[in-house]
């Protein structure tokens, strides 16, 4: 019995340890190298579990020997680790951008609680992505948006309070419909593993508790993941919460409760049933293409640019519904395909933003002036993921573009192709505003601040610029990504 | 063949690299300038070899990465390419040697991020000219637009930054809406985007849909300034005349009709196109953009608005020969890429050296100045007779072969438009050396103030080259009889 | 047993649902949204606990002579669920607490309008945290 057959539980155990630790040592340097350690250790164990996956299939480890489906099962397939690997690479960048970040906006007496927090949260999500049974994923789910409440309620604005509050109480809105969807599934079957109701579920699709349960566990998860219009807690939550939990709770709370999606329409119940029988693919694309629409649309009257951000990433996430509701091979990679790209791209961003804000004191339109001047690379890191974020060929929006747009013709669906493209025209006058705002040489009489070069320090330039250059490199070598997708695309479609 | 792969790769790398290099070279202008011209002569000399050593029939193959499968950064360039390429390679060094006398002399801030930002369009459009399918064309297409962006805007004013934002609109607009959308749908019925001599597409394909892509692909190439999409083209005349000179005149417009060129031949195939009433339709559409365009540069003022109007026309008659799609009219296109290159880019160093010498910018200020700039103007004269089109300058040429295509394919209302607007160029390009010439100044004489500079030089080199290009056309007509030869 | 006074459990469960969901969504009083969640789940529990009922069975000990047990797993399951559900409470209350330190109130309108009457002074407000202060000077 060696790590490497225990990885699945440690990846979980390591920070769910380390936050208490930070804790009892109550002292701010010691708690960013705990959670710095905690989240590296987890990266390296996500690599080598992508090794074993691709080598020899998916893993199954069973918690304590307690064998399934009487035991907790933890499954992780090619999909899993897609997300594990994404959720614990950007983590440790958040984390290690983290260092100066924290100190600036978060009251000295809460930076310890926030490392803390912060493990927290990174377990909970981890967990959701390997655990192979419902009831131990609501688990999952609650620790990681308990976490999430308090991380944003640190903000340095009191409007952080009532956004955190809000999110509190539509997201308990959303775990407690997913806990009801739960309990519908396992009054019918009995079973809570994953993999057991996949087996059971199919002769009981015509049951009308199954199907309730079905809408419950959809709407539910919708809400995570800031479907519109379940979207009113994100522009809030992400605008006023500290900068480190902005980048982070962008790039990977709303792609786990994607990975939800997929993983409860895909593997418990299955494709034909999800996207054929029920109407889900017309509500989801519908909801997207709305989403794409609005969302973009408010996104270019935003002043503050985290809360532009935030509009922007509900309507990355209509795209990514849509995808999914194109309800084809196709579609699940390319849904797949852009939500590692979107991590990638509003990582980037976010904590660009936060270096901003670091050195400059705020992220509104008024404080990008002369930003090009006094942080070169800061504001070439933003420019950059911006042009991504249009989907300019380079990137990694480039290529997630292109597969949308040709699973919709695959689909015989040319308007929503259109309609995708609009989007991406929609995003060019929003990140076009960022980027006039930073390259814009104010006059000297007009400076509020002396224009000498001040560059944001390296332990932020790191995490930045590591995820703009994965942005570029994933937008010219796509082998990984676009292998990796269509082959977690294919199992979940074609079925175990 | 690995000869040919080093030069394409030196064409791609050689701009590229004094695009990085020029920053380190600010503190001493002298020395950066040296880079430009050196980089831009070390250009030519590798464009030179590469036509000199390049096999059309087994062309050579340089596979930068494979973003998408079945779709690579491909170069590999034809006839066509190898056309472009040349010409901007020529035509590199002269801008240089104009710019550095214009901008020196006209005081511009920046310097360094202007020659920095023109060398990597350089890079770009060499990029653009090599490519051997339509998506390394398309990525390249829209990396032109960011990379001239910032000389678009270099002036930093208000009026700058509203053209800029036109220039942004219009063309990263059209292009992801039509463009990219047509170059997917391609991919996706086709099965492969690399340049073939009959067209990508299976012979079963719709009509209907044959007609849309080629609406999009039209429509989403802005860069060729066909109405309704052309407001673009003077907006951006707010650049500095360097700019207008090569981007506008050559490089950016010229990158335009090249991709319809490639689209017409390569993608679709010339005997396809021609069964396509969309093909018809944008026919006629580039004849009107003709005439109407000569008509509104009757109506300028503003010596640089005028000629961007005329370029808006003169890019029109390639569209038109693209769509006409006769062998004829393909030649024509192919040719006036590079006439009307040297013709236009004289006119606009013309304008700058008559804004240097005399600080005027208005057609009607500049009555009587030929006394103070006789050369200047005389250069602007012959550049633009062969714009016009009038022996013994290379705009005939290529004006005969489209006149050529129209008539073979029977649409007489197009050459009707082809001799209307020769008509109406004459008129508007030949009264400002009329004004120049023959009228008088109302108020101080002026006197002979001519002074030998870079910038003469540059105009001197070019309009020689017109009249070169019409006595000896040999390399011209070497490059198009490939490309007709391989239809 | 599927007739109306059969289903009793669930339509207690519909009860608990909606009225905790109603006050969540009426009440303006912050606390009150947290006492409207706190149903809102509870009726949850509810349907989980009920369900796991056997009829005719005992109670889920191990007893000599039995063979029929109600289920236990649902109380389980239930366990960990209210145990989530307290430490969501928690979290939401000392949220309030600090919305009260902050904005002096705990009704949503009225930080609505403290909030955009800050807004329109164009400012965004540090928090004012008198306790904290004290803790920091120690």
């Amino acid at each position: 019995m060696s790590v490497v057959d225990h990885l699945p539980i440690l990846i979980i155990i390591i920070p769910l340890i380390a936050a208490p630790l930070c804790v009892l040592f109550d002292s701010a340097k010691v708690s960013w190298l705990l959670a710095l350690a905690a989240c590296i250790f987890s990266f390296i164990g996500s690599i080598k579990l992508l090794n074993t996956i691709t080598a020899s299939g998916p893993i199954s480890y069973s918690l304590g020997g307690w064998q399934p489906p009487w035991g907790i099962e933890y499954r992780l397939d090619l999909l899993s680790i897609i997300l594990l690997l994404l959720l614990t690479s950007i983590a440790s960048l958040v984390v290690l951008f983290a260092r100066y970040s924290v100190e600036q906006e978060i009251s000295k007496n809460r930076i310890v609680p926030f490392y803390a927090t912060l493990l927290l949260a990174i377990a909970g999500l981890s967990g959701i992505c390997i655990s192979g049974d419902v009831f131990n994923l609501f688990v999952f789910l609650e620790i990681s948006s308990i976490a999430s409440y308090t991380l944003i309620s640190l903000g340095k604005d009191r409007r952080a309070l009532n956004a955190a509050f809000k999110y509190l109480v539509m997201g308990t809105i959303g775990a407690t419909f997913i806990l009801i969807g739960i309990g519908f599934l396992y009054m019918q079957t009995g079973t809570l593993n994953m993999q057991d109701l996949s087996e059971r579920l199919p002769s009981l699709y015509d049951n009308r508790t199954i199907r309730a349960g079905f809408a419950f566990l959809t709407v539910g998860i919708c809400l995570k993941l800031a479907l519109f219009p379940l979207h009113l807690w994100l522009p809030n939550a992400y605008a006023y919460a500290p900068s480190v939990v902005s980048a982070f709770l962008a790039a990977t709370a709303t792609k786990v409760a994607v990975y939800m999606l997929l993983r409860f329409l895909l593997t418990v119940f299955d494709f034909n049933f999800s996207l054929n029988t029920m109407p889900l693919d017309v509500i989801l694309i519908a909801l997207g293409s709305v989403a794409i629409v609005s969302s973009s649309l408010v996104a270019i009257f935003q002043v503050n640019l985290k809360r532009l951000l935030a509009y922007s990433s509900i309507a990355q996430l209509g795209y990514i519904s849509l995808s999914i509701g194109l309800a084809s091979k196709l579609g699940i990679a390319s849904a797949i395909i852009h939500l590692f790209n979107h991590a990638l791209m509003k990582g980037a961003l976010f904590l660009a933003l936060g270096a901003m804000i670091y050195k400059v004191g705020g992220a509104e339109l008024k404080h990008c002036q002369g930003m090009l001047k006094r942080m070169p690379l800061t504001s070439l890191a933003i420019i950059i993921g911006g042009l991504s974020l249009i989907g300019i060929p380079g990137t990694a929006g480039f290529i997630s573009k292109w597969y949308m747009i040709n699973a919709s013709l695959e689909a015989g669906l040319w308007p929503l192709a259109l309609l995708i493209l609009f989007g991406s025209l929609l995003a060019i006058i929003y990140v076009w505003k960022m980027v006039e705002a930073i390259t814009l040489q104010p006059s000297t009489s007009t400076a509020t601040a002396p224009l000498t070069r001040d560059e944001a320090p390296l332990t932020m330039l790191v995490p930045i610029w590591a995820l703009v250059i994965a942005n570029i490199y994933y937008g010219i070598n796509t082998e990984l990504t676009v292998s990796l997708a269509q082959r977690a695309a294919n199992i979940l479609v074609g079925g175990y | 063949m690995e000869l040919s792969i080093t030069l394409m790769l030196a064409l791609l790398l050689v701009p590229l690299t004094v695009a990085i290099a020029l920053p380190f070279f600010n503190s001493s202008p002298n020395l950066r300038e040296a880079v430009t011209l050196f980089g831009s002569i070390v250009l030519l000399i590798c464009a030179a070899m590469l036509y000199q050593t390049i096999d059309f029939d087994n062309p050579p193959q340089l596979i930068l990465a494979i973003p998408l499968p079945n779709y690579p950064i491909l170069f590999s360039p034809d006839p066509l390419g190898i056309m472009f390429s040349l010409l901007v390679s020529t035509l590199w060094p002269i801008t240089s040697l104009y710019a550095i006398g214009y901008i020196r002399q006209h005081k511009e801030l920046n310097q360094t991020r202007f020659y920095c930002f023109f060398a990597l369009s350089i890079a770009v459009t060499q990029a653009i000219a090599l490519s051997g399918n339509m998506l390394t064309l398309f990525i390249f297409y829209e990396m032109l637009t960011l990379a001239t962006f910032p000389l678009v805007t270099h002036a930093g004013s208000k009026q700058a930054k509203q053209a800029g934002r036109l220039y942004l609109g219009i063309l990263m607009g059209t292009s992801i809406m039509f463009l990219l959308l047509a170059t997917i749908w391609s991919a996706n019925i086709a099965g492969t985007l690399a340049f073939q001599a009959d067209g990508i597409f299976p012979a079963d394909t719709d009509p209907f849909l044959l007609n849309i892509l080629l609406l999009l692909f039209v429509f989403g190439t802005a860069k060729a300034a066909l109405m309704p999409f052309h407001h673009w083209l003077p907006a951006a005349m707010v650049a500095p005349v360097p700019v207008s000179a090569l981007l506008h005149a050559v490089a950016v417009v010229k990158a335009g009709v090249f991709t319809l060129l490639k689209v017409v031949i390569y993608l679709f195939g010339i005997d396809n196109i021609s069964l396509l009433p969309a093909a018809d339709f944008l026919a006629y559409l580039a004849g009107f953009t003709i005439v109407a365009a000569s008509l509104i540069a009757l109506k300028q003022d503003n010596i640089k608005a005028r000629l961007a109007y005329s370029t808006i026309g003169q890019l029109s008659y390639i569209i038109l020969g693209a769509m006409l799609a006769t062998s004829s009219s393909i030649m024509g296109s192919s040719m006036h890429i590079v006439t009307h290159a040297f013709g236009k880019i004289t006119l606009f160093f013309c304008a700058g050296a008559i804004l240097l010498a005399t600080h005027k910018t208005r057609v009607s200020e500049l009555n009587g100045i030929g006394k103070q700039i006789p050369i200047t103007l005389c250069c602007f004269t012959l550049a633009a007779l062969s714009t016009i089109g009038l022996p013994p300058f290379a705009g005939m040429w290529s004006k005969w072969w489209l006149v050529q295509g129209t008539i073979e394919s029977g649409q007489l209302i197009l050459t009707a438009s082809l001799l209307i607007s020769s008509l109406l160029n004459l008129i508007y390009l030949l009264e400002i050396p009329l004004r120049a010439f023959f009228f008088q100044q109302s108020t101080t004489p002026l006197t002979f103030k001519e002074p030998l500079s870079p910038h003469l030089l540059a105009i001197g080199t070019t309009t020689l080259l017109c009249l070169l290009l019409f006595l000896k056309p040999d390399v011209l007509y070497h490059l198009i009889n490939l490309i007709d030869k391989g239809l | 047993m599927s007739n109306v006074a059969g289903l009793f459990n669930y339509w207690v469960v519909i009860f608990l649902m909606m009225a905790g969901f109603f006050v969540v969504i009426s009440q303006g009083n912050l606390v009150k949204k947290i006492i409207g969640l706190s149903l809102f789940q509870a009726s949850a529990f509810i349907l989980y606990i009920s369900i796991g009922h056997v009829s005719g069975g005992e109670v889920p000990i191990y007893v000599e002579g039995s063979n029929l047990y109600s289920n236990p797993l649902p109380h389980v399951l239930i366990l960990t669920a209210i145990v989530v559900s307290v430490s969501t409470t928690a979290v939401g209350l000392a949220i309030i607490i600090r919305i009260k330190e902050t904005y002096n109130t705990v009704e949503e309108d009225e930080i609505q309008i403290i909030d955009n009457r800050k807004d329109d002074e164009d400012e965004p407000v540090e928090e004012e945290h008198p306790a904290e202060q004290k803790e920091d000077q120690s």
